[in-house]
């Protein structure tokens, strides 16, 4: 009932909010798709490039090898094998990531157990190599001392609890 | 990334020797780049209805609103930078854009804020709260994951949303757990 009326409650809540601030609402919204539009340009061709490597990697069967190494370990700590690709390309790429994530939903169903564990952990993390490289950088930090392994800790953590949440929750 | 698509191509090729299924590798080539297009697709719509929310939200000022909710939890996240003006406004307008999911705001005042920190704390290596600003961007901490959504909403999933308690609960973990480890780091370092 709450996730049903969750998206239209909020569209009409920032709109009032929106009025009650005398902005001109539609053309804010207006504005917002174009530019997801113009977003979505800037992604798809390397969405292309990289899903055509997904694809053969999975039909030369390097995807299962991979799970297949990765399993014992993932079904220790209990995350399905089948999200280790994931799991190793997030932390590199953003594009690659919503792939290979978008790839597994696609084949396993957006509500299986496995579909659902891809889409929290994709959601629930970041870029984290990127991220860094575009902070440090712009701000011309050298020495980033403790900043990458305390956020791949994070990350870690992230993909362990989406594991074990969507497990209890679902 | 020229790295990264090299090397898939050369594992899939060698597997493909190894396995004896090089018939399928081309096929599945052209079926992947078409599947990059119907993902693509699959996004388009609910992104942009996505992105003309989220543009409203900022034109509305709720990131401002937020980021005057979010101000004493990050003064006692950042005490330091937090005594300088400028460094507090972008590093509260950063966190709650992140909440609100706008990446385009997220990214600049981030930016911005350790930009200020590194001059207040004079150059050299990152500082303890420059660590813990980037523990908390890289970790997530978005309310509504927007595109994860609409690519279960593409999908066929029955509630597009129902991974938000879930999402929620991951994010939480991993965002304590990354200032825990920094406050470790910061302890081991000194």
């Amino acid at each position: 009932m709450i996730w049903d009326l969750l998206v239209p409650g909020l569209m009409l809540a920032v709109s009032c909010v929106g009025l009650a601030g005398r902005r001109d609402v539609y053309t804010s919204l207006v504005t917002g798709a174009g530019e997801g539009l113009s977003m979505l340009k800037s992604i798809v061709p390397s969405l292309v490039i990289l899903l055509t490597a997904v694809h053969m990697l999975r039909a030369s069967g390097a995807m299962d090898l991979l799970t297949g190494v990765l399993a014992p370990v993932c079904r220790r700590i209990g995350i399905p094998p089948e999200t280790a690709p994931l799991i190793l390309i997030r932390p590199i790429s953003g594009s690659a990531a919503l792939a290979v994530g978008g790839d597994l939903m696609a084949e396993y169903g957006p509500d299986s157990l496995i579909g659902r564990t891809a889409a929290v952990m994709l959601g629930s993390t970041e870029t984290t190599f990127y991220t860094i490289s575009v902070y440090f950088g712009a701000a011309h930090v050298k020495g980033t001392r403790y900043a990458i392994p305390a956020a791949l800790l994070a990350d870690l953590t992230g993909f362990l609890v989406a594991a074990w949440t969507v497990g209890t929750l679902f | 990334m020229t790295w990264i698509w090299t090397l898939f191509l050369l594992l899939s090729i060698l597997c493909a020797l190894c396995s004896g299924r090089t018939a399928a590798l081309s096929a599945a080539a052209l079926e992947g780049a078409k599947a990059g297009i119907q993902l693509a697709i699959t996004l388009a719509g609910p992104l942009c209805l996505w992105s003309g929310l989220n543009r409203l939200m900022a034109d509305a000022g709720l990131m401002e609103k937020l980021a005057r909710l979010l101000s004493p939890i990050l003064r006692r996240l950042f005490p330091d930078a937090c005594r300088d003006r400028q460094a507090r406004e972008a590093l509260c307008g950063n966190l709650s854009a992140n909440l609100l999911g706008l990446g385009n705001a997220a990214t600049p005042l981030g930016i911005q804020a350790v930009q200020r920190m590194h001059l207040l704390h004079g150059g050299g290596p990152a500082s303890d709260e420059m660590c813990r600003l980037i523990v908390m961007n890289t970790a997530s901490v978005q309310l509504i994951p927007a595109t994860v959504a609409a690519v279960r909403a593409g999908l066929g999933a029955a509630a597009p949303f129902d991974i938000l308690p879930a999402v929620w609960v991951t994010s939480l973990c991993s965002v304590t757990v990354g200032l825990l480890a920094a406050k470790a780091g910061a302890a081991w370092a000194q």
